[in-house]
């Protein structure tokens, strides 16, 4: 704690169970008191207020909310936070340092990859996970990657040409 | 030396987007994203049952949750005389319910907690007695004599029915009917739809007791409607009323209307006198919240031999849900669905009309359209196939008979519009050269070879975007117009605002565009806000793709102004007369001495440093537009299709999309929104549909059972362009951001209506889900999309 002040919350109402994790968010360890019921989604957002990841349906159902659970894309709408304990969380806001976009990033904006930009946290996300594990991927398989999310704006043509844009760039950044 | 207008990022640029920065980053400010001090969370209790009445309510085991701060009933809206509101449509709408509820998912109570899950919590412990009712779920039920009143709250309604309208010249119409050769007939459904923005909608409501001033953020396309409206109902003086739309995740007409959960709130910021935070959840949003169409469409055509269109009928019964809710002109009862035909040169046509309460959600908003344009446009171009079937004529060939030619323009519609330009044979030509039209028979036959169907669609349509004028269009009497202020700043940088509200359309990019074009700034120095009515002119919003049309030509008039003012301070400065003064990209010069001349920031100075004599200081304006007409862009959409007949399954092999919307301020952000438009016209013709069992039960209620289609199905488009300006909007541009959505399901459907052609069917009513598709192949009969009606 180096503030210098800091509330302390009101204990929780009896019978509100709570329990400590540490879960490692866009490489910084937080150390929390949550309700076992808590959903990371709401943990981000709510919780650590990183609202970059947005909620869409809360029913697994668009993909607004992918986070990387330890790499792996998942719907945080649909995990409980508690099993994030002990893991990393990796969020849109984890993409691009102060200086630098993520090719991801710079490829939406070329390729006009996002309009209302609701899905696009998401949509990187599953992207960036998607070009970890396969760097030249084809536009099938981007469109593969990317089907558990959904855009209602920009009819996906550019944001598959978006991915596309920045697997290339990241693959002459690694040669 | 004239500016470089592509290098200021003027018109005609594909400039990147400038709110891209922010939404990269994670870093849009959506109205879940904004935290109050103090804030609470209300939750809604819905109504799990189409039609019951109350019996009783009790929220005591709800205010014994801890963190529960007030438990709204019913009672309690009507207590302050919130219980019932008027919509858009000059009808009453429930925000709770107190006697009845009439559809599934109507607002019974609501919670206010501190935080959401609290109030979730404590909206399971409200119990409901309901004493259930027949529930209505279609017009043909609501029609029936013995019908359950819906509507029992109006003293004067004694059916189910809202309105009976009629539009056009009857006895011409019967009349070429008289003369016709051959009548061609065609009926169909065009199904309830959702349109599902990926954010929900929501409000902050913030009530401050000591100033009396009452901030609301919301996801609202038309924040100065709101706040009207607002106004109205709180029986809050305006001035102490400030609506902010923040960023928006989406809209597409779903984020126009007035929603309980919006007035819930406010209220509950008025009782607790701490900012209410309500966000709704999709299933909320799904069930509750403004649908698009269900409407049944009926019509016929007279036709001569020679393939010449005589006249047409046309008959709608629309589904409106428990309120008559639409967002629309005043003066129109089913929207503009006279616009149909418009793009033909048909003598004579008339349009019949009713609407009918049920018990489902009310809405009818224009789904990423004009006020029912696409209903319209669909049977238009349904009917349009039917016919040319029914004379054995080529379905391109029948088009350029009867499509409205270059020079008839401007052409008064059979309905009474002016449409105002266009070039639609070249379109059409454009779209059946891409496409190959010329060899697709064979090809067919090639396939038929191997086992698989091949169909071609084409979908010709011109529609009204961007209403008013105001001499015709308002809503709930506020006229059709639209704003822009412009503030140059000293140092030539300069900040707008205009009356619209972007959802996604890029308003910050290409409203700095227009002003680049006139008045040569570079568009990287101009700073576009919108959505806060404390700070931005009064403005209708964000619909209908009415912001380039009217905010847009706003824009670019507020800067005319501006260039004139500059123009007399060029004079000064150049001490000579104004007359002698020449403006290019940029700057003024004078007369015959090209090098001699100064900036439009040279004048940004002298505003605010030196201005002549008697001269106002300063280098601001602003301008309120009122279209002279509405804007008519064309558009030709070809598809084709094959169709596995084993399974039913289609796929779209390859789409053209020819589209003239006049002059394209941001190409990229043009071809954007034809994308956008396409994939939406796709998943209403292939999936997307809301229906309800016989008890009323919304079918539909998350995405998992309403059905968006994602990057995996959606398929490739192909792009083309034909400009034809706008010759009364000032810089020749018109609306864009439907067209696709309203033009493109007749493409999809004509096409597997094509492919199915030799089996004699006429119709599948959408989505055309691959069973529907078998179904028909199967049978060789029309498959209907209308609900099984019950007891018959
Ligand atoms: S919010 Fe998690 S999938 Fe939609
Ligand atoms: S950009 Fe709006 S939902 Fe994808």
């Amino acid at each position: 704690m180096t503030s210098l002040y800091e509330e302390i919350p009101p204990a929780p109402a009896p019978g509100v169970p709570t329990t400590r994790v540490t879960i490692t968010v866009n490489g910084e360890k937080r150390t929390l008191d949550i309700e076992p019921r808590l959903l990371l989604s709401h943990l981000i957002r709510q919780g650590l207020q990183l609202t970059g990841t947005h909620m869409g349906c809360d029913t697994t159902g668009c993909g607004a909310c992918t986070v990387l659970l330890n790499g792996r894309p998942v719907k945080s709408c649909t995990v409980l936070a508690v099993q994030a304990n002990g893991r990393d969380v990796e969020t849109v806001e984890g993409l691009s340092s102060a200086q630098q976009l993520h090719p991801i990033q710079e490829g939406f904006k070329q390729e006009h990859g996002l309009q209302c930009g609701y899905c696009t946290p998401g949509m990187m996300m599953a992207a960036k996970a998607l070009l970890e594990r396969n760097p030249n991927p084809t536009e099938d398989e981007v469109r593969w990657a990317l089907s558990g999310n959904i855009c209602r704006c920009t009819g996906y043509q550019n944001i598959v040409k978006a991915v596309l844009w920045a697997a290339e760039k990241m693959r002459e950044q690694e040669g | 030396m004239a500016l470089d207008e592509l290098k200021i990022g003027g018109m005609g640029a594909s400039r990147r987007r400038v709110e891209d920065n922010r939404f990269i980053r994670g870093k849009g400010r959506y109205v879940d994203d904004i935290v109050l001090p103090g804030m609470l969370h209300m939750e809604i209790l819905r109504s799990p049952v189409a039609h019951a009445r109350i019996k009783s309510i009790d929220t005591s085991a709800a205010w014994e949750v801890p963190g529960v701060r007030l438990v709204i009933t019913g009672d309690t809206m009507a207590s302050r005389n919130l219980a019932w509101m008027p919509t858009l449509s000059y009808d009453t709408q429930a925000v709770m319910a107190t006697d009845k509820v009439r559809f599934q998912g109507q607002e019974v109570a609501a919670v206010i907690a501190d935080d959401p899950y609290i109030a979730k919590d404590a909206c399971s412990k409200i119990v409901v007695e309901y004493e259930q009712l027949p529930p209505i779920v279609n017009p043909f039920q609501a029609q029936s004599p013995d019908a359950p009143l819906i509507r029992d709250d109006k003293e004067t309604q004694t059916s189910n029915k809202i309105f009976d309208w009629e539009i056009g010249d009857k006895a011409a119409t019967d009349r070429a009917f008289e003369e016709a050769d051959v009548v061609s007939k065609l009926e169909l459904h065009y199904p309830r739809s959702h349109p599902s923005p990926l954010e929900t909608c929501g409000s902050i409501a913030d009530y401050d007791r000591a100033t009396g001033k009452l901030t609301v953020y919301m996801t609202t396309q038309a924040p100065h409607i709101i706040r009207a409206a607002v106004a109205m109902v709180a029986e809050l003086p305006e001035q102490m009323i400030r609506i902010v739309s923040p960023d928006l995740g989406g809209g597409f007409g779903n984020k126009v209307p007035v929603y309980p959960g919006y007035v819930i709130s406010i209220l509950a910021s008025i009782l607790t006198e701490r900012p209410v935070k309500w966000i709704e959840d999709r299933s909320g949003n799904l069930i509750s919240t403004g649908f698009g169409r269900d409407v049944y469409l009926q019509g016929e055509m007279a036709l001569r031999k020679d393939g010449k269109i005589l006249g047409v009928r046309m008959h709608t019964i629309s589904d409106h849900g428990a309120f008559y809710a639409d967002a629309q002109p005043t003066k129109f009862k089913i929207g503009l669905m006279h616009s149909a035909f418009a793009a033909y040169d048909i003598p004579a046509a008339h349009l019949t009309s009713e609407g009918w309460y049920t018990n489902k959600a009310p809405g009818g908003v224009a789904y990423r359209c004009s006020f029912r344009v696409t209903e319209a446009m669909f049977f238009q171009e349904r009917m349009i196939h039917a016919a040319a079937n029914d004379l054995g004529m080529d379905q391109a060939e029948f088009r350029k008979v009867n499509l409205v030619k270059d020079d008839m323009f401007p052409y008064r519609t059979a309905f009474g519009f002016l449409t105002d330009s266009g070039q639609y044979g070249k379109c059409l030509d454009v779209a059946l050269e891409a496409i190959g039209y010329s060899t697709f028979k064979q090809e067919q036959e090639e396939a038929r070879k191997r086992g698989k169907l091949l169909g071609l669609g084409i979908s010709t349509m011109t529609e009204p975007l961007g209403a008013g004028n105001s001499r015709e269009y308002d809503i709930i009497g506020i006229k059709m117009f639209d704003s822009a202020e412009l503030r140059v700043h000293m140092t030539g940088k300069a900040i707008l605002r205009t009356g619209a509200k972007t959802q996604g359309q890029g308003h910050e990019t290409t409203w700095a565009q227009i002003v680049a074009h006139e008045l040569g700034i570079p568009a990287d120095d101009i700073v576009v806000e919108e959505g806060d009515t404390d700070t931005a002119p009064f403005g209708m919003g964000t619909y209908a793709s009415r912001s380039t049309p009217v905010a847009g030509a706003a824009v670019a008039m507020v800067s005319r102004k501006i260039r004139a003012k500059a123009r007399k301070i060029a004079a000064h400065l150049l001490e000579v007369s104004e007359e002698d003064i020449e403006w290019e990209l940029g700057r003024f010069y004078v007369r015959g001495n090209n090098e001699r001349g100064v900036t439009i920031q040279d004048c940004a100075l002298a505003a605010y440093s030196n201005v002549p004599d008697g001269m106002e200081p300063g280098l601001e304006n602003n301008a309120y537009y009122d279209p002279p007409n509405l804007t008519w862009p064309f558009a030709a959409y070809l598809c084709k299709v094959e169709i596995d007949p084993q399974t039913g399954v289609w796929d779209v092999l390859n789409f053209v999309a020819v589209d003239d919307c006049g002059v394209r301020i941001n190409p990229m952000i043009v071809e954007g929104q034809i994308m956008g438009g396409l994939t939406e016209a796709y998943a209403m013709a292939s999936m997307q549909y809301i229906t309800f069992d016989e008890e009323g039960n919304c079918i539909g209620s998350n995405f998992m059972d309403y059905l968006l289609p994602t990057s995996w199905e959606t398929p490739g488009f192909e792009l083309h362009e034909v400009v034809t300006p706008c010759p009364h909007h000032p810089i020749g541009a018109k609306g864009v951001g439907e067209c696709a959505t309203v033009g493109g399901p007749a493409a999809f459907v004509n096409a597997v209506m094509n492919a199915l052609e030799h089996t004699g069917v006429r119709n599948v009513d959408m989505p055309l889900m691959p069973n529907r598709v078998y179904e028909a192949l199967q049978t060789g009969q029309d498959v209907s999309g209308a609900p099984p009606v019950k007891g018959e």
